[in-house]
């Protein structure tokens, strides 16, 4: 352990130090250093007679930013919140950087920090404020607290909004104020429970890079959200959860080739033909096709790409025009939707991002 | 939700961000004593940013006091001043009791809020949560205390204990309080609403204050009744008050009081605990 009791300058000397030494030298134990950084086996939570987690397997490795997918009620926030030590699972274990968040919980908190779905600061106070008190109860002398909290607001631009109330603030501010309460102490572990879920497009990139710095000095990121394009984005790899279990895992490259080797989008000239079209298509590629929003487009899965040369023959043969067409790989939207069986809407109830 | 946009701050400046979320050196555990503390400045802060919730530490006890003094006053002492002289000590621990209450809705009301979740998460010992919005009350109750002993001096309430009896009174009353509290904080938790949690308290707390010898002398009563006033535990903590205050308490009347105060945080203090980390 560093001595606590230094002077600022020092702790800015040895702050930047800390980026050159490998993770997890400050553990004595040792144990941190070789465990996954989130290890669950068959993790179960009821609510009463719902599963809300119905026998989840995680092996969630250290570094870098692992994505929890799925639609609402999906069981995501559930897992984040036995995994942070404020859910005790029904069944299953769970290790978090080795320590099983039950018998070992206190060694679990001294690692992890938690965003909530919801603001986890205090309305009432200011920012600084906050960030004062947080630092206060992890151990922080007053003077270091003060410290921390400039700093931490300055970093995150929400110096002018110090000394106002959490409640007056707007909903990026807010965010971004949860997360510099996050990282009071740089956490090993941060659980951050869909981060950007409201936040516009501005604030959302503001939020992508400071989850991305803080991966960059060695955090490892633990995210939900039911964006598909922030998990495309921000993950390097993606568990699929859906009715409170894991429908599929892996990288989102993976996970697109999972689901087929590509997407045939086409346009025909005349709308009215778009059903003949269809029938068409579905009996040449031999899969469903779908009908799109433009009430002349039409997109299928293709499994073998060599019939799509065909399927536009036999759409020429029928006197069809195609005005545009595109194969490509699948984007994570469908293969989210492939995944979890349902239809945009009831899947994320319209807030699919695009 | 709605998406917002804001214009006027500032994006986060990249070289201050990556300085900021470079891992620093960890500070050691805060101590019990210390979180505790903590926890009871963001009381202290609520109350500066909130002043309205001062409202019921101030109105309470100037009702009470005035409405039992000239209500009772001539009918049950003869004068308001005779009576005033008994009746204050045991206004001033029912005004204070009753305030206890608000301390399990505030915590109801605060486990809602998602910095609870985060509070949670924290290294620190757990109890600290509590305990440190259980100090911070303490100062409403102090405020409402020197309410009522202030305006009882105007009314002409002439302590024989001086001010050392009456202090001594008040910091007993401050001691079962505090003790009285965890039974609202165990309460807190397991009433799903604040309204509910306040009728629950209402309940006991009206037949413990009235059926005791705040108003009348016990004896004037029937007499399973006055057994139960002489066994009632919020009747112990008004005999003692009134003793330290005129200067006759006996080490027994507040042996009593410390007794029972203990043995409330013995049992709800754990209690409380097991409940605040009872998954729901």
């Amino acid at each position: 352990m560093t001595n606590p009791i230094q002077t600022e300058s020092e702790s800015a000397v040895s702050r930047h130090a800390a980026r050159d030494r490998p993770l997890d030298t400050d553990d004595e134990t040792g144990v941190d250093d070789t465990a996954l950084a989130i290890e669950t086996r068959g993790l179960v939570k009821h609510f009463g007679e719902t599963k809300a987690v119905d026998g989840i397997d995680l092996s969630v490795p250290r570094g870098g930013i692992y994505g929890l997918l799925g639609p609402n009620g999906a069981g995501k926030t559930t897992v984040i919140r036995m995994l942070a030590t404020l859910l005790r699972p029904d069944a299953g274990t769970a290790r978090v950087l080795g320590h099983d968040v039950v018998s070992d919980a206190d060694s679990v908190r001294d690692r992890v920090s938690l965003t909530g779905q919801f603001a986890s600061v205090d309305e009432d106070l200011t920012g600084r404020e906050n960030l004062v008190l947080l630092a206060r109860l992890l151990g922080y002398t007053r003077g270091q607290a003060d410290a921390r909290a400039t700093e931490l607001l300055e970093a995150f631009g929400l110096t002018e909004a110090l000394a106002r109330q959490v409640k007056t603030y707007s909903g990026g501010m807010r965010r971004r104020l949860d997360i510099a309460a996050s990282i009071v102490v740089t956490p090993k572990l941060l659980f951050l429970d869909e981060p950007t879920t409201g936040l516009d497009p501005r604030n959302r990139s503001q939020v992508w890079e400071i989850i991305r710095a803080l991966v960059a000095d060695g955090t490892t990121v633990l995210l939900t959200t039911q964006y598909l394009d922030e998990a495309d984005r921000l993950a390097d790899r993606i568990a699929v959860i859906d009715d409170g279990r894991i429908v599929a895992e892996g990288t989102p490259g993976e996970l697109k080739a999972s689901v087929g080797s590509g997407v045939l989008t086409v346009r025909v000239r005349d709308a009215e033909r778009r059903e003949e079209a269809r029938r068409v298509l579905s009996r040449i590629l031999d899969a469903p096709v779908a009908l799109e929003s433009d009430p002349a487009a039409l997109s299928a899965r293709v499994i073998e790409t060599d019939r799509v040369p065909h399927a536009f023959v036999e759409l020429s043969r029928s006197e069809i025009e195609v005005t545009d067409f595109a194969l490509g790989q699948p984007s994570l939207d469908e293969v989210f939707l492939a995944l979890t069986d349902r239809s945009v809407h009831d899947a994320v109830s319209g807030e699919v991002s695009r | 939700m709605t998406i917002e946009t804001e214009p006027a701050v500032a994006d986060p400046d990249e070289e201050a961000l990556r300085a900021a979320v470079a891992a620093g050196p960890r500070p050691p555990r805060a101590s019990a004593v210390s979180a505790s503390l903590t926890f009871g400045w963001r009381a202290l802060l609520k109350i500066k940013h909130v002043p309205e919730q001062l409202f019921d530490v101030t109105a309470f006890p100037i009702m009470f006091l005035l409405l039992f003094t000239y209500l009772f006053g001539g009918a049950l002492a003869g004068s308001t001043g005779e009576y005033l002289q008994t009746l204050l000590p045991g206004i001033l621990a029912m005004t204070v009791v009753f305030i206890t209450i608000y301390t399990g809705v505030t915590l109801n009301d605060d486990i809602d809020e998602g910095v609870f979740d985060r509070f949670r998460t924290l290294p620190v010992w757990q109890p600290s949560i509590v305990v440190g919005a259980l100090l911070g009350d303490a100062v409403r109750y102090t405020i409402a205390s020197t309410i009522v002993v202030v305006l009882g001096l105007l009314l002409g309430f002439r302590p024989g204990g001086g001010v050392i009896g009456v202090l001594s009174a008040v910091a007993l009353l401050l001691v079962f309080s505090f003790s009285l509290s965890w039974v609202w904080t165990a309460l807190g938790f397991v009433m799903r609403t604040p309204e509910s949690l306040m009728g629950v308290s209402m309940l006991i707390l009206f037949p413990l204050t009235f059926v005791s010898n705040v108003f009348v002398d016990p004896e004037t009563m029937p007499h399973w009744l006055e057994a139960f006033v002489d066994v009632n535990p919020f009747s112990q903590l008004v005999t003692a008050m009134r003793g330290l205050m005129h200067g006759t308490a006996t080490a027994g009347d507040i042996g009593a009081v410390l007794f029972v105060s203990a043995v409330l945080v013995v049992v709800f203090g754990p209690v409380t605990m097991y409940l605040f980390h009872r998954e729901n």
